[in-house]
């Protein structure tokens, strides 16, 4: 031991022994920090600069990411002052929001976030199908997303019963009520989740077991395996653009270190993102109604937003074809993409091509004319059970307009087959961009259009629902 | 499968064990999820919704009446006969409590207004099928109604009401 050289204090020696030195300054140094970092070695050392585009990824996955950790610290926390029985869960959250500090907040941030996420998951979904990112090899990738997207709607809806108040006890009747259509089992499979007959303390016990517990771990869980495949896929899709696709012209590529060149982004859009957020929480209050009465349904009886659009299509089809067949025809059709749409050429651009832009412009063009117009003439004109009385409801209030509007949908895909020559995987983008955008246009009709007795109303023209 | 009923040189020490290995792997997975699943059975307690109410004598209820009994999630009705219905007050097609209007002689569901009339049938939908019925049972004038067993039904008929 050299006496020049003071000796550390123990203070020094634990701050050492916790953060570097000195943050490294060259690129070995940098790639290297990376591989030992147990937080930071989820990225790659060196990432393709087209990936760091904002404008490809959007920042989308991440996001969820973060909005799940906040989801997790607000939501542990939230137990604290929570007690899963009725009618005591509402007493608790009255509780929460007069009596407790920062509990409002805690609560509006929770609720928030939840709702975030599954707008921010929906557009993960669909960055990652108009960019064709889930074709060979990242097709079981796309699956774990696909779970872990019915998981956060799983999560909200359970999470959503447990405040105990009107809106919470009707959203759960009505949704668990789709879950009884199910052939055969539903009406098991209804009172298991229910732990009987009706919503009642034992369907909040249920709910937030699932809630709290079941269903966080499975998602943190898929998140692991999801951020691992993507290293294991080679990383992002990369972004192309229309002329490199169409002349086959390898785009140039430059890889850059991690650090500083990701990291700092992600800091930066995490940082703005919870500025976001928070101000959001503070400004607006989560909902909260009267504590719940199983003998008084609210007038009108809503399901949480992200299911209006579902909700919607109960009010044109019978349960069965409208809660059961045709979403999860969706379902599957989403799980199947990336077996039937294996073309690797045009991976990275958006919108598949020239022609591909051209014609998700015209399904959601008449997507957004054709759905309401559905939706009146179904409203008001159309009257299957009345002018088919003897018939069971499933046929005249469920398959023939199943039927009606299947039709069209054929002729249109046949139509862009031979007007435009539509290849397969354009075709496949017309029908997703018309059903996705006609779901959308459901989903506002349902939110907004929709009062007293489900009837029809102008938003500025709605009448006071009673609750 | 035919492999392992019919008796087979080929079947080796080594074919044998990983099969014992699968079917009792197999057994104990679904006693696992059998386990798990009675496990999770409705736990209902002895209460006021589930077991057979008295709902006061025939003469409380005056003919064409449609009276709410909140405790027992049902409607009687008393139709113009004289004869009385249990109708549960849960809709059939979501399970929303349907209020009787008295101005329009509808039960009309405030979740995706299906209308029906004082027996139940359906006159509007997208309700699939009448309100369910509770057993009713007339004991020395007294109403009982039975809210353990709600009937499912496609139609109205006459044979569901009951006269005291």
């Amino acid at each position: 031991m050299n006496d020049d050289i003071p000796e550390p204090s123990i203070l020094d020696r634990m701050r050492n022994r916790l953060t570097p030195d000195e943050l490294p300054t060259d690129d070995r140094g940098r790639m290297r920090m990376v591989v030992d970092s147990l937080v930071l070695h989820l990225h790659p050392t060196k990432i393709p600069d087209r990936t760091l585009r904002w404008t490809y990824t959007w920042g989308l996955g991440g996001l969820a990411a973060v909005l799940m950790t906040i989801l997790a610290f607000t939501g542990v926390i939230l137990l604290n002052n929570y007690t899963p029985s009725a009618p005591q869960a509402y007493l608790d959250i009255l509780k929460l929001n007069d009596n407790v500090w920062f509990g409002e907040l805690i609560r509006n941030l929770h609720h928030w976030s939840a709702n975030l996420l599954i707008i921010i998951a929906v557009l993960h979904l669909i960055r990652v199908f108009v960019t064709g990112a889930y074709r060979p090899p990242r097709e079981l990738n796309w699956l774990l997303g696909v779970a872990m997207l019915l998981l956060v709607l799983g999560a909200n809806f359970t999470g959503y019963l447990l405040p105990w108040d009107q809106l919470a006890y009707w959203a759960i009747t009505v949704g668990t009520g789709i879950i009884s259509y199910i052939p055969l089992i539903g009406n098991w499979l209804t009172r298991l989740i229910l732990g009987g007959p009706e919503v009642s303390g034992n369907t909040l016990l249920n709910f937030y077991s699932m809630h709290i517990a079941i269903i966080p771990l499975i998602i943190f869980g898929l998140m692991s395996y999801h951020f691992w495949r993507v290293r294991k896929d080679g990383g992002l899709s990369i972004p192309k653009s229309l002329e490199e696709s169409e002349t086959g012209v390898e785009p140039k590529m430059e890889r850059l270190t991690t650090i500083p060149n990701l990291v700092q982004k992600e800091l930066l859009y995490t940082l703005v993102w919870i500025a976001v957020i928070l101000v959001f929480a503070m400004l607006v209050q989560a909902p909260l109604e009267g504590i719940a009465n199983p003998d008084i349904s609210p007038n009108p009886a809503k399901a949480p937003w992200y299911f209006m659009g579902l909700q919607e299509m109960l009010l044109h089809f019978h349960p069965l074809v409208g809660a059961i067949i045709l979403p999860g025809l969706a379902i599957t059709g989403i799980i199947l993409l990336p077996f039937l749409d294996i073309n690797p050429k045009n991976v990275g651009v958006y919108f598949r091509s020239r022609r591909g832009r051209a014609l998700v412009l015209l399904a959601a063009g008449l997507s957004l004319i054709a759905t309401p117009a559905w939706v009146l003439m179904d409203e008001y004109l159309l009257n299957w059970n009345g002018w088919l009385p003897t018939w069971p409801s499933l046929i005249s209030n469920g398959l023939i307009p199943l039927a009606v509007i299947s039709l069209p949908l054929i002729l249109l895909d046949d139509w862009v087959r031979k007007s435009f020559h539509a290849d397969t995987e354009e075709r496949v983008l017309f029908i997703a961009s018309f059903l996705f955008t006609a779901f959308v246009v459901l989903t506002i009709i349902g939110i907004f259009f929709r009062g007293p007795g489900m009837a029809l109303y102008l938003p500025w023209n709605m009448p006071a629902s009673s609750h | 499968m035919s492999e392992v009923n019919t008796p087979n040189q080929n079947l080796t020490r080594r074919d044998f064990l990983k099969l014992t290995w699968a079917v009792f792997g197999g057994l104990a997975l679904l006693e696992t999820t059998g386990i798990f699943l009675a496990y999770l059975q409705p736990r209902l307690a002895d209460g006021e919704f589930g077991s057979i109410l008295n709902v006061g004598t025939v003469d409380k209820f005056p003919p064409n009446s449609v009276t709410h009994i909140t405790n027992g999630r049902f409607y009687i009705v008393r139709l113009g006969d004289g004869g009385f219905l249990a109708i549960y007050h849960r809709c059939t097609h979501l399970g929303c409590t349907v209020p009787w209007d008295e101005t329009q002689q509808k039960f009309i569901c405030p979740c995706h207004s299906s209308e029906f009339d004082r027996q139940g049938t359906v006159k509007n939908p997208p309700a699939p099928r009448p309100l369910d019925l509770f057993p009713v049972s007339i004991v020395d004038g007294n109403v009982m109604v039975n809210t353990g067993a709600p009937i499912q039904r496609q139609t109205y008929e006459t044979a569901q009401v009951v006269y005291p």
